[in-house]
């Protein structure tokens, strides 16, 4: 029995915390593929790796802070962005990196993702879907779709889901796309872009979770469940995201859905900083004039 | 490799060709690469890891044309491709 390769290195160990490693992601999840992806969409795009943050909540998705060679970030549950948000403007330089669940960012932390995309604050933002809270048992989760069995749905799911990149787009984004986690060339293409993209860029990859969401819905390993997302994805760039969601047993449509500019937090606020503090910078022709205006006795 | 069609720059394109390194002890046992790899390189072994899983290997590793799809798709980074140069490739594949 050949049981070597314990100490070999892979090339992409240089960017993970080996002490670390392995990971707890179970067999079959594409946790792993989807942070594989990550790194090479951010080895593709040049951005230097001291300039990259990597903000993470709560939850299996959560764990990535911990495994990345970077600097990173755990925070609490839900509260990725606004602890992004808050790096972000203490120090424009950086390039922050939200990567989380979708039970962190869109359940408890939903709040935080409208708004962020409101502001249109500079950041990516990598939301692993994978349908509802695996970390604790595979709870029904706002992203969970209707119909589907989970721990505490045993007789079917009947609350409506959230489309996410509905949510997203309609927040604010400039940038959605969709992917899951077989579409790996895709998905780190679209990571690279989003990295790129100025302003808020929205990423929605879906994920298998075998051992709590796929055996309790016929698919009982992450290889059947990219098989269901070979069989049943439809790239369709453009779409609306308004008919993007996703049904149990559906198609799912990917794809890059908005790619917009606008003004980000940071070029308003330097604009109205700039506009209102305008008049007080010193200028070598009105600067007595203004004094004397400024020294004048009160009205 | 086994063409459809024969192309008309077939002599001058040439397919790359990669070689696939597994790190067994590292391997899950999820068989994704087994399955989204192109050419059905891999396989799953008999013999097992320091996990309890069989590990993948590449059963018929001169099939590889360095896509790195496997590396891509592995969760648990336990595949590498590494290019081949023209000269280090055994023996011509059947153009047929």
């Amino acid at each position: 029995m050949n049981l070597k390769g314990s100490d070999e290195k892979h090339y992409i160990d240089k960017y993970l915390r080996e002490d670390r490693m392995p990971h707890i992601w179970c067999p079959g999840c594409g946790l792993g593929s989807i942070l594989h992806c990550f790194l090479s969409g951010l080895i593709k795009t040049g951005i230097s790796m001291d300039k990259v943050v990597v903000v993470s909540g709560i939850g299996c998705t959560g764990r990535v802070a911990g495994y990345l060679k970077l600097d990173s970030f755990h925070t609490t549950h839900g509260r990725a962005i606004p602890f992004a948000t808050g790096l972000k403007l203490a120090n424009p330089k950086l390039k922050v990196v939200v990567f989380s669940g979708d039970g962190d960012l869109i359940a408890i932390g939903g709040n935080h993702l409208i708004h962020a995309a409101r502001r249109n604050i500079d950041m990516t933002v990598i939301c692993v879907n994978n349908f509802n809270y695996g970390m604790t048992g595979g709870q029904l989760g706002p992203t969970t779709p209707l119909t589907a069995r989970t721990t505490t749905s045993p007789i079917g799911n009947y609350e409506r889901p959230f489309n996410v990149p509905y949510l997203a787009a309609a927040s604010g984004a400039v940038y959605v796309a969709r992917w899951t986690s077989m579409h790996v060339r895709r998905l780190e293409q679209t990571i690279t872009e989003g990295l790129l993209k100025r302003g808020f860029s929205f990423i929605e990859v879906i994920s298998p979770c075998p051992t709590v969401y796929g055996r309790m819905n016929r698919q009982p390993t992450g290889l059947d469940q990219l098989r269901y997302y070979r069989e049943n994805s439809v790239i369709r760039h453009g779409a609306d995201p308004k008919e993007v969601d996703i049904d149990l047993n559906g198609k799912i449509v990917v794809g890059k859905f908005i790619d917009i500019e606008r003004p980000t937090y940071s070029d308003l606020l330097d604009e109205v900083v700039q506009k209102a503090f305008e008049p007080e910078l010193p200028k070598p022709d009105t600067s007595k004039k203004r004094a004397t205006v400024a020294g004048s006795t009160p009205k | 490799m086994k063409y459809w069609r024969k192309a008309l720059d077939q002599d001058k394109v040439k397919p790359s060709h990669g070689q696939v390194e597994i790190l067994k002890d590292k391997c899950k046992g999820c068989r994704f690469c087994i399955e989204f790899c192109p050419r059905q390189v891999l396989e799953e072994s008999t013999e097992f890891n320091r996990k309890g899983y069989h590990p993948v290997y590449a059963a018929r590793g001169d099939d590889c044309v360095n896509c790195g799809l496997c590396e891509l798709i592995c969760p648990d980074f336990a595949i590498m491709v590494t290019p081949l140069e023209e000269e280090e490739v055994k023996g011509e594949k059947c153009h047929a």
